[in-house]
């Protein structure tokens, strides 16, 4: 895969915490590509440096050294302003924690990013409304987060992800506080998302979940140790998560 | 009596844990005391210098003032042997003319002297000696005003005498005060050198010089001095024979009444501390419940902690009551001693009286105030959040979780409206209405206190004439640019508190917002202006109040700043809070989103 086709690219990374003896390096040398429309799980215990690797995708976090591309652009080369001006253009987030903001209804949470970009309130709100009924919310756009369930809360940060149509969305243990009929919920929405061509990097140590991905990278001690093709369990059938209730 | 000593042991050892937090507060309640202290034991510190003066004077008890005419001689008669009068002097001749002095004009009362001493009411030279033909003697601190020293030529009414020497009086009050109320009112307008309130100087000459100068019936009149058998009485004789007064009766003033006049410079001074002590009073409580508040949101964990090993409810609260209880009696003691301290450069009377000011005093009652203040203080300030953190769920306390934030559905609906800053601001302001209703409030005392002091400037601007140094003026200058000082000292404490605990409970919501896209300066922009919304309607009602506070100072004369003062310090109010907020809203915004998202989950 050459990187002109990647929507993502990665060479080299590298994050290191601390200094001297309490020196800890996150990630090592990670490459990576993904290409539009793949589903990619990167799987390893806790503490391996996975999320660390997802914040750096989405810049979030700067690397010590090497270099990530997305979409062609130089994410370790930009100002913090071009950066967030990437995230809000080519990033969506979901978080294990939800990450929703309290005051805002579902509704109010997904159209925020488009705020942010500085859509009219209007379209704003009719993408958002859009959005919710994608993910199966739109009764509950009026609800506030402490309404709603575990699973119902990640889909609506699902939906918040989609907002500005990223090239990317990158889950972080999007499961990790969920159930398994939530889990089952949030990840049938990820197949149908990953079917309708959108690029997902989930980070997960549930090896259940990272199966249903196309391309599963396994990390240790923030370096990728293993690789390996799936079956596409999310895109090529959705009865394949029968493993995944009870 | 177990259950009070844990409640201070806890309270004790909370408050060593945050020394900086607790030094902080001991300041904010301790500006505030130390005024009041100060205000308050300035009371009756003239009482001494004018006894003194009065003793070394031989100081009437009554001075009557007598308008010039042919009935006089019945009215001095008449008032010399008024029943529990036993001595006299006078009556005086009292010009009303013009002195020219170092290229200065000023109005001035020339009394016309004997060279002898009198019996009652005889100056006491401090500088040189006492008249002579072709000399004049100048009260002490007109001559101070005036900076004229003996041997200096001077002019009245455009002839010219030599300075031979200074005095001081307790027959009549010192310059600046009040000697139109000994008789100026008779005085027709025109011959007033200046337009604004008369507050002529006092001199003394001989009898023929001082009559000589008098160009007009009106501007001549006369001093008697009266001495009678109870000074206690004064009061009520002067009250008595002031009660059927008209233009040809004399006006009597009681010694009482003159030492209240010497005792305007310093009494000017205890009310603008006073006024300035409630200001920082009320300063001292939006900061402070803010500082509580911010403490609250770190102390939920101990909370929790609390009630989970069996403490109640009330327990709870009384713990936090208690710590600011005791910070707030700390404060009491340092302001009791920092303003008891401080007070006697607010003392000095002037050069109009001899001996020194007594030393600032503080009765019972005024240490009660002080420490109830200081106690009312704390309590508004931790109520609120003492109450709360009482009601938390232990559940949730442990667990740490910060107390949801209000939804204000219209003002998000609102803010989508507005570009991102806005947008981010407004939704924080809304978050947390309280701390949005403490901050304005803070806003507000501060301008109320700085149009205040501008109503005052203008005040005097427009009703004193400047030619002449007037120390009560300079007086009010000094302490109000003090008051103003600290005012805008602890304004900033508070702004930056109220910013910061902003930032701290706004970190997840930033965080987030960061990651969906908003920039560092977006979200920095968004803190300042949540500030700054606030802030605007604290500016604005800040103003009116202001001015009606100078209303109650100055007795009812309305005076309004002038517009172009009132413009910048509508305008420059949230200038200045968005730079004060500006550095905190900054680091906020650049910490690391992942950083904060972690420890968020954790």
């Amino acid at each position: 895969m050459t990187h002109t086709t990647s929507v993502l690219r990665t060479r080299g990374l590298r994050k290191e915490f601390g200094k001297a003896t309490g020196l800890v390096r996150a990630v090592d040398g990670v490459d990576l590509d993904v290409a539009p429309g793949e589903m990619v799980a990167v799987m390893g215990p806790s503490g391996c440096g996975k999320s660390t690797l997802l914040h750096l995708l989405g810049g979030l976090e700067r690397p010590t050294d090497g270099e990530i591309r997305l979409a062609g652009c130089r994410l370790d080369q930009m100002s913090e302003k071009a950066l967030a001006r990437l995230r809000r253009e080519a990033v969506g987030f979901v978080f294990q924690a939800f990450h929703l903001i309290d005051e805002l209804s579902a509704v109010e949470n997904v159209e925020l990013p488009a705020l942010l970009a500085g859509r009219s309130p209007r379209a704003a709100r009719a993408q958002a409304i859009d959005l919710l009924e994608r993910v199966g919310m739109a009764d509950r756009a009026g609800f506030l987060p402490s309404a709603l369930s575990g699973g119902q809360r990640q889909r609506v940060a699902v939906a918040r992800a989609l907002s500005n149509k990223p090239l990317v969305v990158l889950a972080d243990e999007p499961t990790g506080n969920l159930d398994s009929a939530a889990t089952l919920d949030v990840l049938q929405l990820f197949g149908s998302l990953h079917r309708a061509g959108q690029a997902l990097i989930i980070i997960t140590h549930d090896s259940r979940i990272a199966a249903t991905a196309e391309r599963l990278i396994s990390m240790r001690d923030g370096a990728f140790v293993d690789e390996t093709r799936t079956m596409g369990l999310i895109s090529g059938n959705p009865g394949a998560f029968a493993g995944l209730e009870g | 009596m177990g259950r009070i000593l844990l409640i201070l042991r806890l309270a004790i050892r909370d408050l060593r844990r945050r020394p900086v937090e607790a030094v902080l507060m001991i300041l904010v309640i301790g500006v505030a005391t130390t005024t009041l202290t100060i205000g308050l034991a300035l009371y009756g510190v003239t009482d001494k210098p004018y006894q003194q003066t009065r003793a070394a004077t031989a100081g009437p008890d009554v001075v009557a003032s007598l308008p010039a005419g042919p009935g006089q001689s019945a009215v001095v008669d008449a008032l010399i042997h008024a029943s529990g009068v036993t001595g006299h002097s006078g009556p005086y001749p009292l010009a009303f003319t013009v002195i020219g002095a170092r290229g200065r004009t000023a109005d001035v009362m020339a009394e016309g002297r004997d060279l002898a001493p009198a019996s009652i009411d005889q100056p006491k030279p401090t500088q040189g000696s006492w008249v002579r033909d072709g000399g004049v003697v100048i009260e002490r601190s007109f001559a101070d005003a005036l900076g004229v020293h003996v041997g200096d030529q001077v002019t009245l009414g455009g002839r010219s005498f030599r300075v031979v020497g200074m005095a001081v009086t307790a027959g009549l009050p010192a310059y600046p005060g009040g000697l139109c109320s000994m008789g100026c009112a008779s005085i027709p307008a025109s011959l007033l050198h200046s337009s604004r309130f008369p507050t002529p100087g006092l001199v003394w000459l001989t009898k023929p010089a001082a009559t000589a100068l008098a160009t007009s019936a009106g501007s001549l009149s006369y001093l008697l001095n009266l001495k009678l058998a109870n000074p206690a009485q004064a009061q009520a004789f002067a009250i008595a024979h002031n009660a059927n007064w008209s233009p040809t009766e004399p006006i009597l003033s009681p010694w009482q009444r003159i030492l209240d006049v010497d005792n305007l410079v310093v009494e000017n001074a205890q009310q603008a501390m006073r006024i300035g002590g409630w200001l920082f009073g009320l300063l001292a409580v939006a900061g402070l419940a803010v500082l509580v508040g911010r403490r609250m949101v770190e102390q939920t964990r101990r909370v929790g902690l609390l009630k989970a090993v069996g403490g109640t409810p009330g327990l709870v609260a009384s713990v936090l009551l208690a710590e600011h209880l005791v910070l707030a009696l700390a404060a009491a003691a340092v302001g009791l001693v920092a303003g008891w301290l401080a007070a006697p450069p607010f003392a000095r009377t002037g050069a109009g009286l001899i001996g020194t000011p007594g030393a600032p005093s503080l009765t019972v009652s005024a240490i009660v105030l002080i420490l109830a203040v200081a106690l009312a203080v704390a309590l508004a300030a931790t109520l609120v959040p003492a109450i709360r953190a009482a009601r938390t769920s232990t559940v949730s306390a442990l667990a740490d979780e910060a107390r949801p934030p209000r939804r204000r559905a219209w003002l998000i609906a609102v803010s989508a409206r507005l570009p991102v800053p806005m947008l981010l601001g407004l939704r924080l302001t809304a978050r947390r209405p309280r701390r949005a209703v403490l901050s304005a409030l803070s806003v507000a005392i501060t301008v109320t206190g700085i149009v205040t002091i501008l109503a005052n400037d203008s005040y005097l601007a427009r009703h004193f004439s400047h030619d002449v140094d007037d120390p009560r003026i300079d007086r009010i200058n000094q302490l109000m640019a003090m008051i103003t000082i600290m005012l805008v000292v602890l304004a900033t404490i508070n702004m930056i508190a109220v910013t910061w605990a902003t930032k701290l409970d706004a970190r997840r919501s930033s965080a987030l917002s960061r990651a969906l896209g908003a920039t560092p300066g977006q979200v920095s922009a968004g803190l300042s202006a949540a500030q700054l919304l606030p802030a605007l309607p604290g500016a604005v009602v800040g103003i009116p109040v202001g001015i009606y506070l100078c209303d109650i100072f100055r007795h009812g004369v309305l005076t309004i700043p002038s517009p172009g003062w009132l413009l910048l310090v509508l305008l420059g109010t949230p200038l200045v809070v968005a730079g004060l907020t500006a550095i905190p809203s900054r680091l906020g915004a650049h910490r690391s989103v992942a950083e904060i998202l972690r420890s968020e989950l954790a």
